[in-house]
């Protein structure tokens, strides 16, 4: 939801008018999406990990559409750029944390294999 | 006294301090629910081969419930847009009907739970299992409907048979017979004599129970919480539009943010927990 302050009121609801299109448009592909991550969760690919890369993939294009668009995070302001830039390093650092103590020579497995 | 800077931008930051303050907070949101998201991927990855449940939860239902949410995200921007375009009837309308869907899912929600406890698994003293719904219990003993097969790839029965099978305990016949026909089976009345251990699929059953409501749990609770602001702002706090418009419209604003992040999360949670 952008600032729109500088604009005029009726340039702004010139401006929300076109922008209704593009969130109408958002939407069907988000229920088009949902539709496609449950069909695609019935089709055998033969490796369980492909399912699970294919559902994460469309949830990611949703997630991407509902950010985006719906919050606006495409034309933002720096400051919010800045605060998501922060979350999303310390999410990768957790992530990485996460899949690095499930590897073999991880410290966790270190620590549990001590005598 | 006034508070700044709920209209007007700073000239710092070009945002109006709401803004600004939903940003850190929803920040510190995606830490949070990303901390339960790990909790999910260590629980799952260190399960026994073939431990996981699949196919337990409704898939009808969850994905009806992700249109609902989603349906949600697009009438709470509608509702930001008509005052914007200062039509506040159309923002009463949309706004309403975000709390309505709001409602909604909370309702189908509490359905599924309602399932799950209702939903057991029976141990009995031959080491037989039988896993179905409760239909009635009393002194002497308790009547299960026994589980219908899931269609599903990654059906729960067979899983869960599989774990029965390592721990050493024998799936009913009839329980058989259901995953491989899908079919509904009369109910089942066992004595309490021989029953060794009874547990419906509450947080405690198994891990997966237990992320599930969990993880569901909090988003549920962000569901309801965001509904009471929402509602407020389309009731009492739509009060606020007659004398400051822009600053209620920021509001508006602002809770939606909320709302787009409740969505953001379901949308990851509905495959996770429901179809992987």
């Amino acid at each position: 939801m952008s600032n729109t302050h500088g604009h005029s009121g009726h340039d702004d609801a010139h401006d929300i008018s076109k922008a209704v299109k593009t969130y109408l448009f958002i939407f069907g592909a988000l229920m088009v999406g949902t539709v496609v991550t449950v069909l695609a969760s019935f089709i055998p690919f033969g490796n369980p990990a492909v399912n699970i890369a294919v559902a994460l993939l469309i949830a990611s294009v949703k997630a991407f559409l509902v950010a985006g668009y719906f919050m606006h995070l495409i034309s933002e302001r720096k400051m919010i750029y800045g605060i998501l830039g922060a979350t999303a390093f310390f999410f990768a650092g957790l992530m990485y944390l996460t899949l690095w103590s499930m590897e073999p020579t991880s410290l966790i497995h270190y620590i549990q294999n001590v005598p | 006294m006034d508070i700044p800077y709920t209209v007007t931008p700073r000239q710092d930051t070009g945002l109006f301090n709401a803004k600004v303050g939903i940003w850190l907070f929803l920040a510190s949101e995606v830490m949070l629910f990303g901390a339960l998201f790990s909790s999910y991927i260590l629980l799952r990855v260190g399960a026994a081969p073939g431990a996981w449940p699949h196919g337990l939860l409704n898939i009808p239902l969850g994905t009806l419930n992700t249109l609902v949410l989603i349906a949600s995200s697009m009438t709470v921007i509608m509702a930001w847009a008509s005052l914007k375009m200062n039509r506040f009837g159309n923002f009463k309308i949309f706004q309403g009907l975000t709390v309505l869907c709001a409602i909604t899912f909370v309702i189908i929600k509490s359905f599924e739970y309602r399932d799950k406890f209702s939903h057991y698994e029976i141990i009995k003293n031959d080491g037989t299992v039988l896993d179905g719904h409760l239909i009635s219990q009393d002194k002497e003993s308790v009547t299960l409907h026994l589980a219908e097969a899931k269609k599903h790839p990654n059906a729960a029965v067979v899983q869960e048979e599989k774990k029965e099978e390592a721990a050493g305990l024998k799936p009913a016949a009839t329980h058989a017979e259901a995953a491989a026909e899908g079919e509904h089976h009369a109910p089942v009345t066992v004595p309490r004599s021989e029953i060794k251990k009874m547990e419906n699929y509450g947080p405690w059953h198994n891990t997966y129970m237990a992320i599930y409501f969990t993880l569901t749990g909090l988003h549920a609770l962000h569901v309801i919480g965001g509904a009471l602001v929402m509602a407020f702002f389309w009731g009492p706090g739509s009060k606020m539009w007659r004398t400051e418009p822009e600053r209620f419209t920021n509001r508006i604003e602002v809770s939606g943010l909320f709302w787009h992040f409740v969505d953001l999360v379901w949308i990851f949670l509905f495959p996770v927990l429901y179809l992987l």
